[in-house]
Parts: C-alpha cells; sequence; structure tokens
C-alpha cells in the first residue's frame, strides 16, 4: 500500500496548521466574501431604488416624510422608555413621565402643525382626489379604491384559503385526489397574473354576470391569492408539533377540539404570514384588475362619507397601480413627483401593512414556546 | 396465586393453557389472539395477555419488539399512525374496545396515556389540568370554584401543587421537564380514568426526576391499574409489580417481576436480562 504522508509537519506541534488547511480556509474566506457580495447585490440596489423614489416625490410628500419619521421616532422612544420603566423600580416614575411628556409633545406638535400648516401642501397629496387630468390634486381616489380592492379580496380569499389548507393538511387522506389537489394548488400560485385576469373576465365578469366592477375584480384577486394562503397555512399547520397532537388524541379530544384548541392558536402566526405577504401581492398587481374593473378616471367625493366609500360593489373603481400606470405613461404635462409620489404611495402602503403584522407576530412569538 | 396462569411461555401462542379464564386476582387489561399490522408488517403476534388491576405491569424487551405498538392498542391510539389492522379482542371493563360500537372518545378518556417525551399544551398550567374535562364537558358546565378545585386536587396529588400554585397561569411549557411529566400525568386525572399506560415516561429525565416520577407511579398504583412501558431494565425491576417480556411482537414471559429477573424461565428471557442482547 502507497504510504501516504497526513501529517506532513516535521515540527514539534502535532496540531500544526497543515498548508492544504490553510488554503482551504482561504478558499471559504473567498467564498464567503462571493456570498456577501451577493447579498449586496440585491440590498443596495433595493435601498438605491427607494431612496431615489423617496427623493423624487419629495415634492408632495414632504410633510408625510416628516409626520411619519417623527411619528416613528415618537412612539419608539415612550416604547423603551416603559420597557426601562418595568425592570428599573427606583426611576420608574421618571421613565414614565418622560414617555408621557414625549408623546403629549409629539401629538401636540402633530395637531399644531396640522393646523396652522393648511394651506402649504400638508397630506395634499394623500387626501385630495385627482384633478385637472391628473396634473394637480392627489391620490386619494386611487388609494382607496386599492384599500377596498384588497379588503374585499381579502374578505373572500382568506376564509376560503384558510379553511381549505386547514381540510388540506389536517383531513383530507393521503390519495391520488388529494396529490391532484396539492399540486394544483403549488402549481396555480405560479400562473401569470395576466391569465388570472383573463380568467376573472371569463369567470366573473360575463359568466357570473358581474360586469366590470369591484367585486369582480376582488373577486378575480382573490383566486390568484388563494393558492399561497392555502399553501402557506398548510404549512403553519403542519409546523405545530405532532406530539402535542398525540396529547389532545389521547384525552379523547376530536379531530376539530384539536384544530380549535391546540393546532389553529399555534399556526396563526404563520397562517397570518402567508395571508399578509397576498396583501402586498394584492395591492401591486395591474393585470388582474385591468380587464375586471378598474379605471382611468372615476370622479368621486371630495368629502364626507362618500369619500370613505366612494365605490359600491357594482361599481368601477380606480386603483393606485392602475393609477401610476396612467400617471407615467397615458397623461401629458403629470409633475415628475406625481409619478414618483403615487409609487411611494403603493409602496408605503404595503410597508405598512407588513409592518403592522410584522409586530403582531412578534406579540404572538412572545407569548409561544416549545 | 393467578401467576400460575401466566406460567404460558407463550412461544407457541396455540397452547391450550393460554385460553384459560384469570382466575381470583381481578384483570382489568385482557387481550387475546391480538395480532396488528401496519401495513404488510406484522407488529403483534397472538398476544393474550391478562393485565391485573391495581399494579403495575411493566413492558420490556429489546427495541421493535412491540412493546409501545402494545400499549397504544389499549386505547387504539395506533388507528391515528396510518394503515393499521387489528385482529382478536381486547377487553377493557368487560368490553372489547375493538367493537365498531365503541367510541373512541370515551376509552380514551378512561385510558389515558403519558409519552416519552413530556409533552403539556403550550398553554397554561390551570388550562393544561383542565384541558380534558373542557373537551369532555357537554357544554362549559364547570362553574369556576369547581374548576380550581379539579385543578388543586389532581396537582397535589402529583405533588406539584406546592411548586406551581403561585403561577397556575404561566405556560406550562416552561416548567421542568420532570415538573412536565408530573403534569401530563396530572391532567389524566380530572377523567378519572380507569389505567394510565405509559410509554418510557422516565427516559428524558435525570437520575433525581426519574425517582420522583417512579414514586408517584407508585403511588398512582392504588388508583389505576398502570401499564409501563421501558427501556430501563433496572427500572422495570425497581418500580413495577409485574413484568411482560415481549421479542419480535410475541410475549415471551409475563410473571411477577421479581420472579423474572430471579428465575427466568425461558431461555431467551434469560439472555436478555443479563444483557447479552437487545
Amino acid at each position: 500500500m502507497a504510504n501516504v504522508n497526513l501529517n506532513p509537519n516535521d515540527g514539534n506541534n502535532p496540531f500544526a496548521r497543515t498548508p492544504q488547511e490553510i488554503k482551504r480556509k482561504r478558499i471559504e474566506l473567498g467564498a464567503q466574501f462571493t456570498f456577501l457580495m451577493m447579498t449586496m447585490a440585491l440590498v443596495i440596489p433595493m435601498l438605491w431604488i427607494m431612496w431615489d423614489l423617496a427623493y423624487r416625490a419629495s415634492d408632495v410628500l414632504s410633510y408625510t416624510y416628516m409626520v411619519i419619521g417623527v411619528g416613528c421616532v415618537g412612539l419608539l422612544i415612550p416604547y423603551f422608555l416603559i420597557e426601562a420603566a418595568k425592570r428599573n423600580e427606583h426611576k420608574r416614575k421618571l421613565f414614565m413621565g418622560l414617555a408621557i411628556a414625549i408623546l403629549a409633545g409629539i401629538s401636540i406638535w402633530i395637531v399644531c402643525i396640522t393646523v396652522f400648516n393648511m394651506d402649504n401642501g400638508g397630506f395634499d397629496f394623500l387626501t385630495l382626489n385627482p384633478k385637472k387630468r391628473m396634473t394637480a390634486g392627489g391620490v386619494w381616489a386611487p388609494l382607496i379604491g386599492t384599500f377596498l380592492l384588497v379588503l374585499l379580496s381579502l374578505v373572500i380569499s382568506a376564509p376560503i384559503g384558510i379553511l381549505a389548507g386547514v381540510y388540506l393538511s389536517e383531513f383530507a387522506n393521503d390519495n391520488w385526489f388529494t396529490r391532484i389537489i396539492n399540486l394544483a394548488v403549488v402549481n396555480l400560485a405560479g400562473v401569470p397574473s395576466i391569465v388570472h385576469g383573463l380568467f376573472g373576465v371569463g369567470a366573473f365578469v360575463y359568466f357570473m354576470d358581474m360586469g366590470r366592477s369591484l367585486l369582480a375584480a376582488s373577486s378575480t384577486v382573490a383566486v390568484m391569492t388563494l393558492p399561497v394562503i392555502i399553501t402557506s397555512t398548510k404549512e403553519a399547520l403542519t409546523s405545530v408539533p405532532q406530539s402535542f397532537r398525540a396529547a389532545c388524541w389521547n384525552m379523547g379530544a376530536t379531530k376539530w377540539q384539536t384544530i380549535r384548541t391546540l393546532v389553529l392558536p399555534n399556526s396563526i402566526n404563520g397562517i397570518l404570514t402567508g395571508v399578509i405577504l397576498q396583501v402586498a401581492r394584492a395591492a401591486g398587481e395591474t393585470a388582474p384588475i385591468l380587464f375586471t374593473g378598474a379605471l382611468y378616471y372615476k370622479k368621486i367625493a371630495d368629502t364626507g362619507f362618500d369619500s370613505f366609500v366612494p365605490y359600491g360593489l357594482e361599481d368601477r373603481f380606480m386603483a393606485l397601480s392602475y393609477h401610476l400606470f396612467t400617471v407615467a405613461t397615458q397623461v401629458q404635462d403629470v409633475p415628475e413627483s406625481f409619478q414618483f409620489g403615487t409609487a411611494v404611495v403603493l409602496i408605503g402602503m404595503v410597508l405598512m401593512v407588513n409592518s403592522i403584522s410584522i409586530g403582531f407576530r412578534i406579540y404572538l412569538r412572545a407569548r409561544k414556546r416549545w | 396465586m393467578a401467576v400460575d396462569l401466566m406460567e404460558s411461555k407463550t412461544l407457541k401462542p396455540d397452547v391450550e393453557t393460554l385460553v384459560t379464564e384469570p382466575q381470583a386476582q381481578e384483570v382489568s387489561i385482557t387481550t387475546r389472539d391480538l395480532s396488528l399490522w401496519y401495513g404488510d408488517f406484522q407488529a403483534l403476534e397472538d398476544v393474550t395477555l391478562n393485565i391485573r388491576k391495581g399494579i403495575i405491569t411493566s413492558l420490556i424487551g429489546p427495541s421493535g419488539c412491540g412493546k409501545t405498538t402494545l400499549l397504544r392498542c389499549f386505547n387504539r391510539i395506533n388507528e391515528r399512525y396510518g394503515n393499521v389492522t387489528t385482529t382478536g379482542e381486547i377487553r377493557i371493563l368487560d368490553k372489547n374496545i375493538l367493537d365498531p360500537d365503541v367510541s373512541t372518545r370515551q376509552l380514551r378518556k378512561s385510558v389515558g396515556m403519558v409519552f416519552q417525551r413530556p409533552n403539556p399544551l403550550p398553554i397554561s398550567i390551570y388550562d393544561n389540568v383542565l384541558f380534558g374535562s373542557n373537551i369532555h364537558a357537554a357544554h362549559k358546565g364547570i362553574s369556576r370554584s369547581a374548576r380550581d378545585q379539579i385543578v388543586e386536587e389532581a396537582l397535589r396529588e402529583v405533588d406539584l401543587w406546592d411548586a406551581v400554585k403561585n403561577r397556575l397561569k404561566q405556560r406550562a411549557t416552561w416548567l421542568t421537564l420532570e415538573q412536565q411529566q408530573k403534569l401530563c400525568i396530572a391532567r389524566l386525572l380530572p377523567l378519572k380514568p380507569e389505567i394510565i399506560l405509559m410509554d418510557e415516561p422516565c427516559s428524558a429525565l435525570d437520575a433525581e426526576g426519574t425517582e420522583k416520577i417512579e414514586n408517584l407511579i407508585e403511588r398512582l398504583r392504588e388508583d389505576f391499574t398502570i401499564v409501563v412501558v421501558t427501556h430501563n431494565m433496572a427500572q422495570a425491576r425497581r418500580a413495577s409489580d409485574e413484568c411482560v417480556f415481549m421479542l419480535l411482537g410475541e410475549i415471551i414471559e409475563h410473571r411477577p417481576t421479581t420472579d423474572l429477573f430471579m428465575t427466568p424461565e425461558n431461555e431467551k428471557t434469560e439472555m436478555y436480562i443479563q444483557g447479552r442482547y437487545g
């Protein structure tokens, strides 16, 4: 047998680094650096795009930025102060006082600046309807349209998706029928949204005779978001440890009792994640609503209750994503800040929903441990 | 002594002596020619066994010999684990629990199970103890004071009350493993079970925890029939009254623990308890 020398060190240290080891280490460092660069290749352009968007939209949104920025700081500092107060017995009163003072100060500041600064622009871009062929006013009509669209589509898709996920994961037997359904669900998630849009035209607009309307568009978006909600629900349910279920069964709990008292409360986290991811998608998609209900321009009430619920189920509506397309390509003489402002509002809306969900999940996770 | 009828070495299950009726001492679980298949694999072969009331019976044997499977037959939880076929007869409270008119829900109420890994539910200690009562209550018809009493009694019974009485609303998953296992036993008690099945109840615990749980089992024996599966021969020896040795899905020997360990009748038993295999 060939005498392979596995320990080329002749010195006194039997555990010294071998040349191969040093070389391997260098290669690994190189690989690690490459991975870092790949991550940066995602993060840096994204931050740059966000910054650029926000900067170019600042003409119409600067006031909003300021209020949101100060608002966030104004909520975070008191939050940390209250947390500190919980831990520190002696200075509790001081911390709580400071927190209350900061909260009060910021609310007063926001009220004052809103009252005195009305004619300086303020929230106009958010609260006014588009005017003068989109070249003036704001994005209220499309903003509320997108909001209603997302809300309605979730009302349709969340219950169906969650219950279907529960059935597929907890009740369905593993046979060819279930497997086909599972396969279909996975593949449906990858169908292009324009195809969903055409399906919506065929199924909801014409076959179910809804016409082009908010209801038809919401149903289309709901169908589009269903697969992901089902998949994430299934995954969330599967992640609940089997031993908990075993404990329940062994006390004679029925399947539904097990699911209701144990599985659902412990998987609500993952289910919510799936649902909320779909909020972002529902808000952003243009193709499915293009043919099923979105409108180029619709005049709605400027004030009062009607401005909050401007579209009935049967009405066509304006939506942010479609509005963005309009102001960016279809209308002339739109100020640049309007185009970018619309994009920022759309992103901001999605981010806001996401951050609420993240906060909610942190709250839920803090209560759970197994 | 009823022990005599256990003499059946059970190597040949079709031997006549096997079918003798139990005498004198009350029997809690009786199986007749119980066979069980997971798909095509036969996990239990003609198991015929009488488990007596009010004592601790331990099931020992090497891995894969069907101890846990047999245990799981007694509350039919096996059916939840996929494609299982069972033939034969298991009589508990003089009713064949494999009959179609048996409600598994009611069965599992009287035959509770404790697991290898303590598995308290991720809810409060209080709710853990009440879980069984809640799922079996017709309506939410238990008054608050009654609930408090149920919880206190169950926790006192397992020696956990003093340790947790001030934090009943805390999550059960924050307890130590030993306390969790006690809680798992405690939550069976409000259902007033006949039989408590334990699947290696101490294997996740340290020596001290094991001792406490063993003492607890010892104490509970007065009120319940207890069947313990264990991997640990020393434990079977210490903490059980009768011992069943199983091998490849068959019962090799079933006798009082001291007899089985001192004078094993079957060669295979002898080899196993001497640690020559398994």
